[in-house]
């Protein structure tokens, strides 16, 4: 894996190779990542499942529930 | 409109890269603009780029954002970060050839005061789900901005992503 480092003062590109420590941290960072990510979604699941199961135990359809509450 | 708004440095990556870093920022400038086009390698339909400044990456990000996904509205934060998150770009399953564009906004970078960034951008993608966001960034060095690192959060960005720094000055 490479990273570019581009001089501002110099205009000048440098491509340059990842140190086993940068690219340990950039798998540690990717799998946080996709772990927060599995973890939003579990929680976006479980409220959308709530709510269906609320509207359901009320006996009311969604468009109901807003006209309730507007 | 600003007095001058100068082409800093730039790079049209040629191959993949992990991260691409503005060095050697010049302090001459009132603010600073980084257009992105942007796309990774991750198998997804959106990735994110992970932004430090100065090369820090202690636990000094925090934000407030607005997020739209093409049919839900949604706010997110985050506090004490180690980079700027929730700035979003196209994954490798949006269509092909397509990137997402983004621009971060760095007002009096090279102050004595805590900087603030914003960033307002969208991912592109010829479906029906896309992703706009605009968020309001704060960063806690009082240090001058002298370098810029954006780096693909779970996958290195590919050929043909773009970079554009520019400075503006106010005078």
């Amino acid at each position: 894996m490479e990273k570019i480092i581009v001089d501002c003062s110099t205009g000048e590109s440098t491509i340059v190779a990842l140190t086993p420590e940068e690219i340990a941290q950039l798998e540690a960072d990717a799998k946080a990542a996709a772990d927060l990510k599995a973890a939003e979604e579990a929680e976006a699941e479980a409220k959308a499942q709530a709510k269906a199961d609320l509207l359901a135990k009320l006996g009311i359809t969604e468009d109901e529930a807003k006209l309730l509450l507007g | 409109m600003p007095s001058t708004y100068t082409l800093i440095s730039s790079n049209v990556l040629t191959g993949s890269a992990a991260s691409v870093t503005f060095s050697a920022i010049p302090s001459t400038y009132t603010d600073l603009v980084l257009r992105i086009s942007a796309r990774t390698a991750r198998a997804a339909v959106v990735d994110r780029i992970q932004v430090n400044v100065n090369s820090l990456t202690t636990a000094i990000y925090s934000m407030r954002g607005l997020l739209g996904d093409g049919s839900t509205a949604s706010s997110n934060s985050d506090s004490a970060q180690t980079f700027a998150n929730f700035v979003y770009t196209n994954g490798n399953t949006t269509t092909s050839n397509t990137f997402s564009t983004t621009e971060l906004y760095l007002p009096n970078y090279a102050g004595s005061t805590n900087k603030v960034m914003s960033v307002v951008g969208a991912t592109e993608d010829n479906a029906t789900a896309n992703y706009e966001y605009a968020g309001a960034h704060l960063i806690g060095t009082t240090s001058a901005i002298s370098s810029i690192t954006l780096t693909g959060l779970v996958s290195s960005f590919v050929s043909g992503s773009s970079f554009y720094l520019y400075g503006i000055k106010n005078s």
